[in-house]
């Protein structure tokens, strides 16, 4: 493990940059986690839902009488039933409406049409397939380009206003300026590619147990949630239901990646259900149903351009993008931006100009788009930049990495405003690919890879030196459905100088009850052991926005990192109270005040801590206790080069990774074990993205990839060995200098991972490939060229 | 997932077995390992209403030398299979391509044979090794060669009351190699194409019997004869090879699909024939 930063702390007190072991991992490895399907209540009645088999089709009619006729079915729920309690459609977090149990027609395939509640789950599932619905098969459209046809059939024939398919036009940058360096361009590098669909496929499916108590009118919603606070006013404005009636319990999540930041229409109708019966209700989704039906990834068909000089300069870039949004515009984004972040398309070169045009259309697939670790779609903006640049290099004969090093934003040029309206805040690109090429010889490599191929082996090279945007973010800018995207941190220091620290995040894997724990340890000295950390009951935690887009650590462990200061300067008076010395006098060394120039005269932070409650001084609140709400002045750009090696077999198509080199550079690390772990999990689906993943559809608007053996998941075994190397350039806005992490190796590998392939291909002339790089697209493109 | 209900019998011998699946005649259904029709019962592609289950019989999870051949009991795991000393190149080659660690530890080689999922890895090296395959039931048994029982997709030539207890796969008569060649997208996943290749050369040198089969290119595991007939009788070469080769991928017809066309398939197919009958040839001539 390397780490380039001292830790301050002492390994006991265990503060930023200790590789201190997580402490979830105890319950996990035992076995003791406890998920929403763990939650077992009096008297739960369990959920079924029957799934649409068809993309689009008109319902005429729906019989339940089989299936309530069937012993131990408790209730048969369908759109209609829901239309009377004004239930039938929600909004989404796009400020689009969804449709929760389908009542005019179906539009997409495993889409909610109806439930039954029954005594258990086996009951639950048998009577839903007796239920006998009447459709009327409609033509589907499963791409956004033939949506866009002029004799296309209108998927949203519910809104109103909405004559044609498209959910939105949005652009960024400055189309005039952008033509105009065109206009002088001496080469124009061209790109079109797609980035399919893909679904993050965690573990733990969507679920809830909705217990809404008949005589108190309290709601308690176990839910796998990874916005719970957004989640509660929701069901405030969706149900109607006085939102202090409400409490929201996340507790573990086996893995969200943006999976379990929507409202699924099963979390409604199982809520409706229990207020209903009054009775808890129990809904676990099977796989079929999260990988049919919940928030989905990508999606993108891009086309981008690169202007450049005689010298090999970009000089202005060119974005046009169509979007497949699926039947419901429900991607969980900043409100203002329609098309997410790939306005940060321009990545980590320094050009004068540029322009983005994205095009929102519906089709008849699953709604979602921003799910799996993308950071509000920078993936697709990276992908597409990164691309772009190997294209460029290879078009006017340069090396890659030089291409990259010719045209990065130099050092001293951060804090820079990009041409589509980013303030990168600090960078170091140069060194960051450097260090790279030295890690594997760069010069040698290549001649090793020519030396190969004079043998008949085709070895790649592929580069991906991405820049990230995370940690939404300012409340100028930055808001789902209105609410803001600050984040909260509250501390309690109790008498035995032990602490909990509740947050507005919610972790699902990525070691919060760790990190955080070390961010206190790190402002006020108490052991980071000694901290628990409270997180996913909106009744016992301050108001936050969750956790997605890598924004925890950007503004909830800055929120962290505010209130334990708060606390220190507080624990200060105390302590010079207790010292009867003049607070300035003081002096802080992690855990503890001491009187300048007398170094055994303090007090620890467990003393003063004693005392806020036993001893305070006179005329100040009692107690040790305090709750910050940070609104982060800018977001952090996390960046980072990879370099992936692989070898090809062109008579077969397939490929293997011998190396990839990974350089992450996410600002100050608070637990480098921890942000390693993110690194290798997102390297990993960066991988999976590359080489076998992906959900299509046929041209009925079949979902191929309803189950694990047709959507792929990558295990240890094909898994490449990663190799990791890091720079720290602290962000200079953030009250500890972090990032955030959870993100940048799915948005930056898998350029990397394309690009080598195509690298280790170009004697064949290939110069695209679209993802996944799947064995027979290898396979064709080496035999188009013989 | 949610199978439908259904009934279980955990049998304790062989003829509690036996006498069960004659009771229950087409009701009724042998759990093995499970490993594929638990899957299928919890998609609800299958719903039988009676399992009778094989797991607790003692002594038929053997895999021994009998007689000139090699014997795999029916509860005999994928993983038995790997961790065992087997001569035979080709089922060696074959047992760490199928499925995963994990299921490899409940699945069964009889199951998979019986099964007869044309995307199966057992039927194609069962088929170029030229095995038999030991069907059993209340009043005796039969031994039936390889070609006799895979019937057609997913259908053996079991009759009503009849179990698969052992399958057998014959030593080399000479100098013999084989190899599995199989393109899966992952570990885990059933071939995309496969190629199982038996070879077993006569004193001269010749190949005296050939066997290649196919996996996942055709409705049911394929014998290529044609290819077979191109090797046996010849000395080995890579132009007969590469004939061969082609003469099998002709045997191909598969789909086009997810997993590609029918035309690269076809083509893997002749590939992995010509790749697989270097190096069996390789590990007779070793
Ligand atoms: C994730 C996964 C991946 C897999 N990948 C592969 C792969 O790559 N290649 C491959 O070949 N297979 C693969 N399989 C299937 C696996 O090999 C199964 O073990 C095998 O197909 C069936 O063996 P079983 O013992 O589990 O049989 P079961 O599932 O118990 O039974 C399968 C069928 O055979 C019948 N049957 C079983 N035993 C007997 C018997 N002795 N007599 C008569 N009928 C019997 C059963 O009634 C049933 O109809 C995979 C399975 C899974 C779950």
């Amino acid at each position: 493990m390397t780490t380039l930063q001292e830790p301050a702390t002492s390994p006991e007190i265990g503060g930023i940059g200790h590789s201190v072991k997580r402490q979830e991992d105890d319950r996990f490895i035992q076995g003791g986690g406890t998920y929403v399907d763990d939650v077992v209540l009096p008297n739960m009645a369990h959920m079924a839902i029957l799934a649409s088999p068809f993309a689009h089709a008109e319902i005429k009619s729906i019989d339940t009488a089989a299936a309530a006729a069937v012993p131990g079915v408790i209730a048969v729920v369908t759109g209609e039933l829901l239309a009377e309690h004004n239930l039938a459609w929600m909004p989404t977090l796009s400020g689009d409406t969804q449709a929760v149990l389908a009542t005019d027609k179906v539009r997409f395939q495993g889409q909610e049409v109806a439930a039954v509640i029954a005594e258990d789950p086996y009951v639950a599932r048998d009577a839903v397939l007796l239920i006998d619905v009447d459709y009327e098969p409609l033509a589907p459209i499963t791409s956004p380009q033939q949506g866009l046809e002029p004799d296309a059939p209108i998927i949203r024939t519910d809104k109103e206003d909405q004559t044609d398919n498209v959910v939105y036009d949005w652009e960024a940058g400055d189309e005039a300026a952008t033509d105009a360096a065109f206009a002088q361009a001496v080469n124009v590098v061209e790109l079109e590619t797609f980035y399919p669909r893909s679904h993050p496929a965690p573990l733990e499916t969507c679920a809830v147990v909705a217990d809404l108590n008949p005589i108190t009118g309290k709601a308690t919603i176990y839910l796998t949630s990874q916005a719970p606070h957004a989640h509660r006013t929701l069901f405030a404005l969706v149900a109607g239901l006085p939102e202090q009636n409400i409490r929201i319990i996340s507790p573990d999540i086996g893995g969200g990646f943006g999976n379990k930041v929507p409202i699924y229409p099963g979390y409604v109708v199982a809520t409706a259900a229990s207020l209903l019966l009054g009775r808890p209700v129990k809904w676990v989704q099977t796989r079929t149903e999260n990988l049919l039906t919940t928030g989905f990834a990508r999606d993108y068909h891009m086309k981008g351009a690169l202007a450049l000089d005689a010298d090999g300069r970009i000089t202005a870039m060119r974005a046009e993008i169509l979007s497949d949004q699926g039947a419901f515009f429900a991607d969980a984004q900043p409100s203002k931006f329609k098309a997410g972040l790939v306005h940060i398309c321009t990545g980590s070169y320094d050009m004068g100009a540029a322009h983005v045009k994205a095009r929102g259309v519906y089709t008849n697939k699953a709604p979602g788009g921003v799910a799996y670790r993308c950071s509000f779609r920078v993936t697709e903006a990276s992908y597409l930049i990164e691309r772009l640049a190997d294209n460029a290099a290879h078009q006017i004969g340069m090396d890659p990495a030089a291409f990259r090093m010719l045209n990065f934003i130099k050092p001293e040029q951060f804090p820079y405003e990009s041409a589509t309206g980013f303030v990168y805040d600090s960078g170091d690109y140069h060194t960051a690919l450097q260090k790279v090429l030295d890690e594997v010889d760069y010069e040698n490599l290549r001649k090793e890879q020519e030396d190969a191929r004079a043998e008949g082996r085709y070895l790649g090279i592929g580069i991906a030196s991405f820049t990230e945007v995370v940690g939404a973010g300012p409340s100028r800018d930055y808001d789902i459905i209105g609410l803001k995207m600050f984040d909260s941190a509250e501390l309690r220091i109790h008498p035995t100088g032990k602490a909990i620290l509740k947050l507005g995040v919610k972790t699902q894997g990525q070691g919060h009850e760790t990190t955080f724990a070390q961010i206190v340890a790190e402002e006020l000295g108490i052991p980071s052991t000694d901290i628990a950390v409270q997180e996913g009951d909106t009744d016992n935690t301050p108001y936050g926005l969750g956790t997605y887009a890598s924004r925890s650590t950007p503004v909830g462990g800055a929120a962290t990192a505010i209130i334990a200061r708060k606390l220190r300067d507080k624990a200060r008076l105390i302590a010079a109270h207790l010292l009867e010395a003049n607070p300035d006098d003081l002096e802080w060394e992690p855990g503890r005040f001491f009187v300048k120039g007398s170094p055994d005269q303090g007090s620890t932070i467990q003393e003063i801590a004693f005392a806020a409650y036993t001893n305070h001084p006179e005329g100040m609140e009692a107690g040790l206790e305090g709750v910050h709400y940070y609104d982060p002045p800018n977001m952090t750009f996390p960046f980072g080069s990879y370099l992936v090696v692989v070898e090809v077999d062109p008579e077969t198509g397939t490929w293997k990774v011998d190396r990839m080199v990974a350089l992450d550079d996410c600002g100050v690390r608070i637990n480098p074990m921890i942000v390693e772990g993110q690194i290798h999990g997102g390297l990993t689906e960066g991988f999976a993205k590359s080489n076998m993943q992906w959900l299509t559809f046929d041209e009925d608007g079949n979902c191929i990839g309803s189950n694990f053996m047709d959507y792929l998941v990558p295990t240890a075994y094909e898994t490449p060995k990663f190799e990791l190397l890091e720079t720290v350039t602290p962000s200079p806005h953030h009250p500890i200098g972090a990032k955030g992490v959870g993100e940048s190796p799915t948005v930056g590998s898998p350029a990397a991972y394309v690009n080598a392939v195509i690298d280790a291909l170009r004697p064949f002339g290939v110069t695209t490939l679209d993802m996944p790089i799947l064995p027979d697209r290898v396979w064709a493109a080496v035999k188009a060229a013989d | 997932m949610y199978p439908a209900a259904f009934e279980v019998t955990k049998a304790r011998t062989l003829d509690e077995a036996l006498a069960k699946l004659a009771d229950l005649g087409d009701d009724g259904r042998v759990l093995a390992g499970g490993q594929s029709l638990i899957p299928m019962m919890k998609l609800r592609v299958a719903a039988p209403t009676h399992l009778v289950d094989i797991n607790e019989i003692p002594d038929l999870d053997g895999i021994k030398q009998v007689n000139g051949h090699m014997s795999v009991g029916a509860l005999a795991r994928h993983a038995d299979v790997v961790r065992a000393d087997v001569a035979n190149h080709t089922v060696a080659a074959a047992a760490p391509w199928v499925a995963d660690p994990v299921v490899r530890n409940r699945g069964t080689m009889c199951g998979s044979i019986a099964h007869c999922d044309p995307e199966g890895d057992w039927n194609s090296v069962m088929l170029a090794v030229r095995a038999q395959v030991v069907a059993t039931s209340s009043s005796g048994e039969r031994v039936i060669p390889i070609d006799e029982f895979v019937k057609d997709f997913f259908t053996n030539s079991l009759q009503e009351g009849e179990m698969v207890t052992e399958v057998r796969v014959p030593n080399y008569a000479g100098a013999g190699g084989g190899d599995y060649l199989k393109l899966e997208r992952k570990i885990g996943d059933y071939a995309t194409v496969a190629v199982a290749i038996h070879l077993d050369l006569a004193g001269d040198g010749t190949i005296a019997q050939a066997g290649v089969a196919l996996t996942a290119v055709n409705h049911v595991n394929t014998r290529a004869s044609d290819a077979e007939a191109i090797l046996v009788g010849n000395a080995p070469s890579e132009e007969l090879f590469a004939a061969a080769a082609d003469a099998a991928a002709a045997a191909a017809d598969p789909v086009s699909d997810i997993r590609g066309p029918a035309e690269y398939k076809r083509d893997v197919v002749r590939v992995f024939t010509r790749r697989g009958l270097a190096s069996a040839l390789a590990k007779a001539q070793d």
